[in-house]
C-alpha cells in the first residue's frame, strides 16, 4: 500500500492556486492495472523532484485520439472540446502526459481547436528533472542488464522525438542495445490508430509477436519503452514465447524510479 | 534535298511529341484539380530544402545505399544525357552535325561523360532487370504488381536499355566514319565506352552512315515516345517527385488536420447560446461530405501522390500490418487512388464532363485494407517522394465512420464508451483517481 497524496486541479482551485503543470493520465494510465503502476512511478519522480503538480481526476475525459483515428471525427471534437473548455476554466498553460497519443493531439491538433498549452511528454519532463540534478540515479543501478528500446509511433515518427525517452535511460547510467529496427525505422507495437480496441483484419501474426520478436532476438533483460500502449502489446508479446519470467517490459518513468531508489 | 526532307520530317516530330505531351500535363492537372483545394503553400523555406534534398538529392533513397547508387545512376544518366538532347534537337531541325563541337575538349568532356553514364545506366538498369525478374524481391512481385504495373516496370528497362544502346551504337559509327576521314563526320567528341565497339562495326561507310543515321532515329524518336508514356507509367515520378516532394507533409507526421466542416457542427452543439437559424447555409457551398467515398472528396495533394507513386513499395515492406500478412498495403492505396482518377478522367474525355458511373474510390478500396492500419507513420517515412498513404486512409475511414456508420462492431463500442463515461472501455469516469490508493 502506497501513501501517494496527488491533489486536483479543483482541490487545488479551491484553495486558490494554480500548479505549473497539469498531469494528464490518460485512460490507459487510469484505468489498465499494468499503466496504473506507470502513473505511479511517474508521480512519485514529480514528487520526489518536487514538481508542482495537479491531476483532473474524475474530471478527466477520453483526449479523442482513438476516435479521431477511428474516422470518428465529431466524437473526437467534441471531446477535444469540452476538455480545452476544463482545462482554460482552471487556467492550465503547461500540460505533461505519460501518453504519446495524448501527447499528439494535445500538442499537435488541440491548438485548432482552441485549446493552445505547452505539452510534454513525460520523457521531456524526466530528461530535464536528471539534467537539473533534481532526480539522481545510482551509480549502476543495471550493471550487467541488456535493455532495449521500442520507439513509440507517436513519439518518435510522428513526433520526432527520438532521443528524448533515449536520454532518459542514459540518465539511469544505462547503455541502450538498440534493435535492427529503431528510431525512424521502428516497427509499430500494433496499438494505435484505434487498433487496441479491435481484433486484427485476417493475419499470419499479431504485430505484437511480430515486434516482440525482434526485441527478445537481442536477449533482452529489459524491454524498455514511453507508451502504456506499447507496454501492454509487447508485454503480450513476451507472453507469447513464454519469457515473461525472464524479460520486463518496463516504462522509462519505472526504470528510472528504480534506478533512484537502488 | 534528302537532307531537307530529314528536317521537315524530324520537326513535325518533334512538334507532335512535345505536343502531345503537353496535352497529357494539362490532363494530368485538371485531373489533380479534381481533388478538393488544400492549402500547401506554409513553411516555405523548409519545402525548399525538401526539394533539394528529398527530390534532387535523392536523400531518402540512400537508406538502402545498394538500389540507391544504381537508380542515382540512372537518374544522373536521365538528367544529364539530356543535354545530349538539346544537341539532338539542334542538329534534327536545322541539319547540322554534332554542332556543339566547336566547345572543343569540353564537348570531349561531355560526350565521354554522357557515355560512361549510357554505360552506368545500361549495367543499373541490368541489375533492376535481374532483380526483378529473377531474385524476384518481395516487394515487386506483390498482389498489387500482376499484369500492368508489373510490365510497366520491365517496360521503362527495355526502354533505357534501347535508348542507352542506340546512343552507344550511334557514337561507336560516328567515331568509326571519323576515323576514315568521312565527309560531314568531322574529327569531335571522345568515346571512352564506344570504341570498345568499333571492330564488330562493319568497315565500309556506306554502312555505317546507315548505322550512325538509324541509331540517331531510334534515339530521339524513342525519346519521344518515353516522354508521352510517363503518363500511363509509374515512371511519371521523374516529373512529379519534384512538386509532390515541394508540397508534401511536413512533420510532426502525427498531427491529422481538425475536418473544418465538422468544428462547425460541433461548434454550435456545445454553444447553449447559438441560434440554429443564425448562419442559414450558404447557397453556393456545396452539400460536403464527411470524409472520402471517392477521388472528388479527397484532397488535390492525395491525388498528386497518386501520379507521383512509383510503385517501389518500400512502405508496404514497412508497413506492419503488410508485414503480418494483413490486405492492407500502402503502395496498393496510391496505385488505387491513381485507377480511380483515370477511370474518372475517360468519363471527363469522353462526356465533357463526369457523370456518375455508379462507382467509386470504394470499389477499389476495402474496407478489410481500411481499418488494418495502426497510423504508424512507417509508410510515410519511408516513402522517397514524400507520399502520405495514410491521409487517404483516414478520409475513408471518416467517411465510413461519419457517413455510413460502417466502423467494426467494437469501434463503435469503443465510441459509445467515450461517449457515455470519457473512456474507450465502459469504466465510471468517477472512479478515474482510483489509482492513487490502489
Ligand atoms: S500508417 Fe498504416 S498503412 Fe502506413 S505503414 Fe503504418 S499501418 Fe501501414
Ligand atoms: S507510396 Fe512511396 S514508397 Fe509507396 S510505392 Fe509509392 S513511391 Fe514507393
Amino acid at each position: 500500500m502506497s501513501e501517494l497524496q496527488v491533489k486536483t486541479m479543483a482541490e487545488l482551485a479551491q484553495e486558490g492556486k494554480i500548479p505549473e503543470y497539469l498531469y494528464w493520465v490518460g485512460c490507459m494510465g487510469s484505468y489498465d492495472d499494468r499503466a496504473k503502476k506507470i502513473t505511479k512511478a511517474f508521480v512519485k519522480l514529480l514528487q520526489k523532484a518536487g514538481v508542482d503538480f495537479a491531476v483532473l481526476g474524475p474530471e478527466e475525459s477520453c483526449s479523442g485520439d482513438p476516435a479521431k483515428r477511428a474516422g470518428n471525427e465529431f466524437l473526437f471534437q467534441m471531446q477535444a472540446m469540452s476538455n480545452i473548455e476544463v482545462m482554460n476554466a482552471y487556467g492550465v498553460k503547461k500540460v505533461i502526459t505519460t501518453c504519446p497519443h495524448c501527447f499528439n493531439t494535445f500538442k499537435n491538433e488541440y491548438p485548432g481547436l482552441g485549446g493552445k498549452y505547452e505539452v510534454y511528454h513525460h520523457s521531456e519532463i524526466l530528461k530535464k528533472l536528471v539534467e537539473e540534478g533534481k532526480l539522481q540515479p545510482a551509480d549502476n543501478p543495471f550493471e550487467n542488464q541488456t535493455v532495449t528500446f521500442h520507439d513509440p509511433c507517436y513519439l518518435g515518427r510522428g513526433n520526432g522525438m527520438y532521443d528524448e525517452p533515449r536520454n532518459v535511460l542514459k540518465g539511469a547510467r544505462i547503455q541502450i542495445k538498440e534493435m535492427p529496427n529503431h528510431k525512424e525505422n521502428a516497427v509499430c507495437c500494433g496499438a494505435g490508430g484505434a487498433q487496441m480496441f479491435k481484433e486484427a483484419e485476417n493475419q499470419r501474426e499479431e504485430i505484437f509477436v511480430f515486434r516482440t520478436r525482434e526485441a527478445l532476438e537481442l536477449n533482452p533483460d529489459i524491454i524498455a519503452t514511453a507508451c502504456a500502449f506499447c507496454n501492454t502489446m509487447i508485454t503480450d508479446g513476451v507472453k507469447h514465447y513464454n519469457k515473461e519470467k525472464e524479460v520486463q517490459v518496463l516504462d522509462i518513468a519505472e526504470i528510472l524510479l528504480r534506478s533512484i531508489e537502488k | 534535298m534528302i537532307h531537307l526532307l530529314d528536317n521537315i520530317i524530324f520537326t513535325l516530330l518533334l512538334g507532335t511529341g512535345v505536343g502531345y505531351f503537353t496535352w497529357q500535363v494539362k490532363k494530368t492537372i485538371r485531373n489533380v484539380k479534381l481533388g478538393k483545394p488544400y492549402d500547401r503553400t506554409d513553411r516555405k523555406n523548409e519545402r525548399w530544402k525538401n526539394v533539394l534534398l528529398v527530390a534532387f538529392g535523392q536523400k531518402k533513397m540512400f537508406k538502402r545505399p545498394i538500389p540507391a547508387l544504381l537508380h542515382l545512376a540512372v537518374y544522373l544518366g536521365f538528367i544529364i544525357i539530356n543535354i545530349e538532347v538539346i544537341e539532338i534537337i539542334i542538329d534534327g531541325v536545322f541539319g547540322t552535325h554534332r554542332v556543339l563541337k566547336f566547345a572543343g575538349p569540353f564537348y570531349d568532356f561531355l560526350i565521354a561523360s554522357f557515355e560512361v553514364l549510357a554505360f552506368l545506366v545500361i549495367v543499373a538498369v541490368t541489375l533492376f532487370w535481374i532483380r526483378r525478374n529473377i531474385i524476384k524481391l518481395r516487394r515487386f512481385n506483390m498482389p498489387e504488381m500482376e499484369g500492368w504495373p508489373k510490365k510497366d516496370a520491365n517496360y521503362i528497362l527495355y526502354f533505357e536499355f534501347v535508348l542507352m544502346t542506340a546512343f552507344l551504337t550511334m557514337n561507336a559509327a560516328d567515331k568509326k566514319l571519323q576515323l576514315l576521314n568521312h565527309p560531314h563526320y568531322d574529327q569531335a567528341g571522345s568515346f571512352p565506352v564506344s570504341s570498345f565497339l568499333l571492330n564488330i562495326l562493319p568497315e565500309d561507310p556506306s554502312s555505317l552512315v546507315m548505322i550512325e543515321r538509324s541509331m540517331w532515329w531510334i534515339h530521339i524518336i524513342g525519346i519521344l515516345i518515353f516522354l508521352n508514356y510517363l503518363y500511363f507509367s509509374k515512371h511519371y515520378h521523374i516529373l512529379l517527385a519534384f512538386p509532390n516532394v515541394f508540397y508534401a507533409k511536413l512533420p510532426p507526421l502525427a498531427k491529422l488536420d481538425n475536418l473544418e466542416s465538422v468544428k462547425k457542427e460541433v461548434e454550435l452543439m456545445l454553444d447553449p447560446n447559438a441560434d440554429p437559424y443564425a448562419s442559414p447555409p450558404d447557397e453556393n457551398e456545396e452539400p460536403g461530405r464527411f470524409g472520402a467515398k471517392d477521388i472528388f472528396d479527397l484532397k488535390w495533394i492525395n491525388l498528386l501522390n497518386a501520379y507521383t507513386c512509383t510503385e517501389c513499395g518500400r512502405c508496404t515492406s514497412v508497413c506492419p500490418a503488410n508485414q503480418t500478412g494483413k490486405l492492407l498495403s500502402p503502395r496498393k492505396i496510391m496505385m488505387s487512388v491513381r485507377d480511380r482518377t483515370e477511370e474518372v478522367s475517360k468519363i471527363i474525355d469522353k462526356k465533357g464532363k463526369f457523370e456518375d458511373d455508379g462507382k467509386s474510390l470504394l470499389d477499389y478500396i476495402t474496407p478489410e485494407e481500411i481499418w488494418a492500419c495502426t497510423t504508424c507513420n512507417a509508410c510515410v517515412e519511408e516513402c522517397p517522394v514524400m507520399i502520405d498513404p495514410l491521409d487517404i486512409i483516414i478520409q475513408i475511414r471518416q467517411y465510413m465512420v461519419m457517413e455510413e456508420s460502417a466502423a467494426p462492431a467494437e469501434l463503435n463500442l469503443m465510441f459509445t464508451n467515450i461517449e457515455n463515461n470519457g473512456a474507450p472501455w465502459q469504466y465510471s469516469q468517477a472512479d478515474r483517481l482510483n489509482w492513487v490508493n490502489e
